[in-house]
């Protein structure tokens, strides 16, 4: 379990990261929290680890009105511990906090998260749920790529080779709205069997106007399911949210893997749906008060 | 007297190196040795077809590449049977490198060493091995159906058929008021050390001698097999066991083909040869256990008394025996537990499959003997309506009756007599320790809360201490300082503390004064190894003895020079003294340097020695006839056979009927292993053992897919419990002493393990009202159960249906 051979780059600009990342086979190293143990179990062995944690201003959590920007070296625990962010957008906490353990979550970045686009991580999911987008450096140029563009596959993206991520941003909570997050692992801490994150937005008169829903190791990539048929225009106290759940176990095409059957899993999305969006209806009912 | 330490919770005196960085392991040696890495088998069975090592050649950093073609002599020759046995009649052993053939994924098939590991596995990389695939046999019943045979000759993969009955089990069956028969399954886990195997070799050429440090169980015996297996003369080999980061088992193999191939190369090379074992090589290049189907038949009568019980089961022990069928011994014998079983009969068929070889894995065949014997008491409990504890209750082994012969022979070739024990106290303890008459209140409560809550539990005796024998050497230096050695190994038990406790208590000295070193060859060459929860009783009663040996000789060397009559001397804080006449005394350690007669003085303290320092008889010589210089002695304890530790665990989950995730809300456990040397050692064993016993009912198993490949080879997958999924454990305590060995004491390592896949099974179907015959049992597993209109509601769970209480 050692990695094979590779050259390592330490770059102390964008620039000059981007000019390593030009090269055949070059790879980001952010928190090294997915990417170290595939080396080492030689599943990856890319001939140049471009590391980008020298590179000045990529650790800022950026906060306004419209939502939170998070650069490529901020770590989970520091979106976790920042209230601006939560206050902001919840679902950054609420979401953090299911993310591994405390060492992992002090090293790994959430930006490194979305960009190995793992079906199975909180981040990745939490980015699709609030409508999230990528800010992506090239050579030629910064762009933004939405979430709907951005995720291809399993741990496959569209972002071209020798570009790198600098940013996620988490647009703002809308008004009127609650948010919720949970879910069910084997132990504490790990990769989650199922997972589910919500938010619920209600009308002036405190009726539903909007649910949507996103899950954590189920699909191939991140979806955001809308639910609202199940429950529109109920009054919050009324709503049928295990109407909701149980749409939500259509909605989704989970896998069979040696932890959790599919439909297990689909049991769960059920379950987490419904209870999840409970807590975020309370959350919104209270936002709207 | 502040020097009684026996029986206090002494602070472990290793745990300040352990828990610090500052301990020793196998990996912290030899930093600037070469790197041993293996090309192993990524096919569960095959043929060797070619090994082309071309295109590995010309890596910067390579210095050898082995293959089975470059062994010789006995290294050619099949590893060794370590325990044959007349019933093991197909034995089989993998080489050392393979010879042809495959039987399991991980087999090592070349060895590369070279600069780094990094480069070794560069090199492995580039190693070219065809393959001709083979027919794989993964499970007890792939290997039972026989479609496929292992090992071409063994067509059946019956490697062995153990066989033990106490009578005849059949009209006894017939004649029973009541019989039922089950089939049920129990999968496969593992050791999982934090420190993985690991072996580091040095061959001084001048000296002709060979120094091995390995991560071992058993450091005399893998020097014994090093010195055959390289044709080295037994006084040029040492082995050492540095600090060992755990062990529960898998290090008493021996020799792994890394303990012979690092030697073998360091020899060849003239260079230090080490090898660390990595985490994917420890999952699918050592060993596993567990697996086994089991077919049970009791007898019992209308009160829930077993009249006989007969037993027929399938043990996996994967590709090869090298450990012989310890593990179905284990099995076929402690499954009684502590009940009176008025017939028994039961056969073990020991089974090859395409998998990692099964060896002992901390309890050793004792879960699935305690999960085949306790599931059956709750069986008869759930078929005639009585509290699982009664039927319990009802069928042990009174007080009165021990020794109690069970008529069956165990894993020492003795007789399976239980020398000591109380298990009807056992059973009041742990009923009143986990609330048992409180479940139904408890249930309806928890109902309250959505949850469905279920309890259960399960009894256990475990046979500890095993001969044939180990050893003591106790030596008191002119400095005050007391050294202790046994030949045992530590993997992190706390021997340390321990056996300096026996000493300080012994020889009346400071424990601050003694210092205790195991596993080293050097200083002590005799020894059979830690295992089956021997060392406390094996190498503490020879320490005991050992250092009454050494205070008998001190006392007669101070009577002496005292005046006194030896009876009339004590020891306390390492000054020999005649009792009740403060003042007349002389310190232990003049008595030491007094022990060796000088004719050079070195300091002060050898001065007292020479031989012109005090006039003496001059009839007698310096050391007397039979006498030996020194304040030392060397002692042996070996038991007519194993003493019988006991305990009781129970559990209380909690089950929330919509995710079928499991909680188990409360541990309780009521242990007796005789006399203790530290309760707080003891206790820290049980949490240990509670530990792997919740992970292997819970959260662990070996996911082999029918191809024979290990889909959680890794921490990531494989599910070793966390500490927040170990629940809170209350103990208590009760304490029959071994009649058998001087200080009273049974083995208590591996019991915490024990009856956690039992007595969990046993809650669980509690709460949820369905037979759980297959376990480990995951949340998915559950759902599965719980909806499947094939499985089985319980007796019991119709009953609270009928009374309105949720299943």
């Amino acid at each position: 379990m050692k990695p094979a051979p590779f050259r390592y780059a330490d770059p102390s600009s964008l620039g000059e990261a981007l000019a390593v990342l030009s090269d055949e086979g070059a790879k980001v190293l952010a928190g090294g929290q997915s990417l170290l143990p595939l080396l080492s179990m030689r599943l990856a062995a890319p001939a140049t680890l471009v590391d980008i944690n020298r590179i000045p201003g990529l650790d800022a959590v950026e906060v306004t009105a419209d939502g939170v920007t998070v650069g490529a070296l901020v770590r989970h625990d520091a979106l976790l511990r920042h209230e601006g962010a939560s206050a902001v957008q919840p679902l950054l906490a609420r979401a953090t906090a299911n993310v591994a353990h405390p060492a992992i979550r002090n090293r790994g970045t959430t930006v490194g998260s979305i960009a190995h686009a793992d079906p199975s991580g909180e981040m990745t999911s939490v980015f699709a749920l609030t409508d999230g987008s990528v800010t992506v450096a090239t050579t030629a140029g910064s762009e933004v790529v939405g979430w709907r563009d951005f995720f291809v596959g399993p741990l496959e993206t569209s972002i071209p080779a020798g570009a790198v991520v600098t940013a996620a941003t988490f647009p703002a909570l809308p008004p009127r709205s609650g948010t919720a997050f949970a879910e069910v692992a084997r132990r504490k801490g790990d990769y989650a069997v199922c997972g589910a994150g919500v938010v619920v937005t209600l009308s002036e008169d405190r009726r539903v106007e909007r649910v949507l829903a996103s899950y954590v190791s189920v699909g191939l990539t991140p979806e955001v399911h809308d639910l609202t048929e199940a429950v529109a225009g109920s009054p919050v106290e009324k709503a049928d949210w295990a109407a909701a759940g149980a749409l939500a176990r259509t909605l989704v095409d989970p896998d069979t893997d040696i932890h959790a059957s599919a439909d297990y899993r689909r049991l769960l999305v059920g379950v987490l749906t419904e209870r999840t969006l409970a807590d975020a209806a309370a959350e919104a009912a209270g936002r709207a008060a | 007297m502040t020097t009684k330490l026996f029986g206090e919770p002494v602070r472990r005196r290793e745990d300040q190196r352990l828990i610090t960085g500052k301990g020793r392991y196998l990996d912290d040696i030899g930093h600037t040795a070469l790197a041993a890495a293996f090309v192993r088998s990524p096919h569960a069975h095959a043929r060797i077809v070619s090994i082309d090592v071309d295109e590995a050649l010309d890596v910067e950093g390579l210095v050898a590449i082995y293959t089975y073609e470059d062994l010789t002599g006995p290294m050619a020759e099949p590893l060794p049977v370590l325990i044959p046995h007349p019933q093991l009649h197909s034995p089989r052993t993998g080489f050392p490198l393979a010879n042809g053939e495959v039987n399991h994924v991980g087999e090592p098939v070349v060895m590369v060493v070279a600069t780094d590991r990094y480069v070794a596995e560069d090199v492995c990389d580039r190693i070219v091995v065809t393959y001709e695939e083979l027919p794989v046999v993964v499970g007890v019943d792939a290997a039972r159906a026989a479609q496929h045979a292992v090992h071409e000759e063994i067509p059946d993969n019956i490697a062995a058929r153990h066989h033990q009955e106490t009578g005849d089990v059949e009209p006894v069956l017939a004649a029973s008021p009541r019989a039922l028969s089950f089939t049920q399954y129990i999968e496969r886990s593992a050791c999982m050390p934090m420190e993985g195997k690991g072996v580091h070799a040095k061959w001084d050429a001048d000296d002709s001698s060979l120094r091995v440090y390995t991560s071992t169980q058993a450091s005399t015996s893998v020097r014994a097999a090093i010195a055959a297996k390289l044709d080295l003369s037994l006084d040029k080999v040492e082995v050492i066991a540095p600090d060992v980061g755990g062990g529960f088992g898998v290090k008493i193999v021996h020799p792994w083909p890394e303990e012979l191939l690092v030697p073998m190369a360091a020899i060849a090379l003239g260079r230090e040869v080490k090898w660390a074992e990595d985490r994917r090589e420890h999952f699918i290049g050592s060993a596993h256990e567990r697996q086994q189907r089991q077919e049970i038949t009791v007898g019992y009568d209308d009160d829930g008394r077993i009249t006989a019980l007969d037993v027929h089961i399938w043990h996996d022990n994967g590709a090869y025996t090298p450990y012989g069928i310890i593990v179905p011994i284990v099995t076929a014998t402690q499954l009684v537990g502590p009940y009176a079983i008025p017939v028994y009969r039961v056969i073990v068929e020991s089974v090859f499959t395409n998998t990692v070889i099964v060896t002992p894995y901390r309890g050793a065949g004792r879960p699935q003997g305690c999960y085949a014997m306790e599931r059956t008491m709750d069986r008869i409990a759930d078929e005639l309506g009585l509290d699982r504890a009664l039927v319990r209750e009802r069928n042990l082994i009174q007080p009165d009756q021990f020794p109690y012969d069970h008529h069956l022979t165990f894993q020492d070739g003795r007789p399976v007599i239980y020398d000591s024990g109380d298990y009807p106290g056992l059973l009041v303890k742990l009923k009143d320790l986990v609330g048992w008459d409180e479940a139904s209140r408890l249930r309806s409560d928890a109902e309250a809360r959505g949850k469905l809550l279920g309890v259960g539990m399960a009894l256990y005796v475990e046979g500890t201490g095993p001969g044939p024998y180990e050893g003591g050497h106790v030596q008191v230096l002119g400095s005050g300082k007391v050294l202790v050695s046994t030949g045992l190994t530590s993997q992190g038990q706390g021997h340390e503390t321990a056996f300096a406790q026996i000493v300080a208590s012994e020889l009346g000295v400071p424990i601050e004064d003694v210092e205790v070193t195991t596993g080293d060859t050097r200083r002590f060459g005799y020894a059979v190894g830690t295992f089956a929860s021997r060392a406390a009783v094996m190498s503490g009663n020879a320490i005991a003895l050992a250092a009454r040996g050494v205070r008998e000789k001190a006392l007669r060397i101070a009577a002496d020079v005292l005046e006194a009559e030896p009876a009339d001397l004590e020891i306390d804080e390492g000054l020999v003294q005649v009792k009740g006449v403060p003042g007349t005394s002389i310190p232990l350690r003049t008595v030491a340097v007094l022990s060796n007669p000088l004719r050079y003085a070195f300091d002060e303290a050898a001065r007292q020695a020479t031989q012109f320092a005090k006039p003496g008889d001059d009839d007698k010589p310096p050391i007397a006839e039979g006498d030996a210089p020194g304040l030392e002695h060397r002692d042996y304890y070996s038991p007519i056979r194993s003493t019988f530790a006991s305990g009781a665990h129970a559990a209380i989950v909690e089950i929330d009927p919509a995710t079928w995730e499991i909680d188990v809300v409360k541990y309780a456990v009521v242990h007796d292993c005789g006399n203790v040397v530290n309760p707080m050692i003891v206790e820290g064993q049980v949490h240990g053992g509670v530990a792997q016993g919740v992970g292997g009912a819970l959260y662990e198993r070996m996911a082999y897919d029918a191809d024979g490949q290990l889909q959680n080879a890794s921490f990531m997958d494989f599910l070793m419990p966390y500490a927040s999924e170990v629940p809170d454990i209350d103990i208590d305590h009760q304490q029959t002493p071994s009649p058998l060995n001087p200080l009273g004491i049974k083995g208590a390592g591996e019991a915490g393990v024990i009856p956690g896949t039992a007595a969990l099974a046993s809650a669980i179907e509690d709460a949820v009202g369905r037979r759980i015959a297959s376990m480990p049992i995951s949340p998915t597993e559950l759902y599965d159960l719980v909806r499947s209109p094939d499985s089985e509601m319980t007796a019991t769970a119709g009953r609270r249906a009928g009374t309105g209480v949720m299943a």
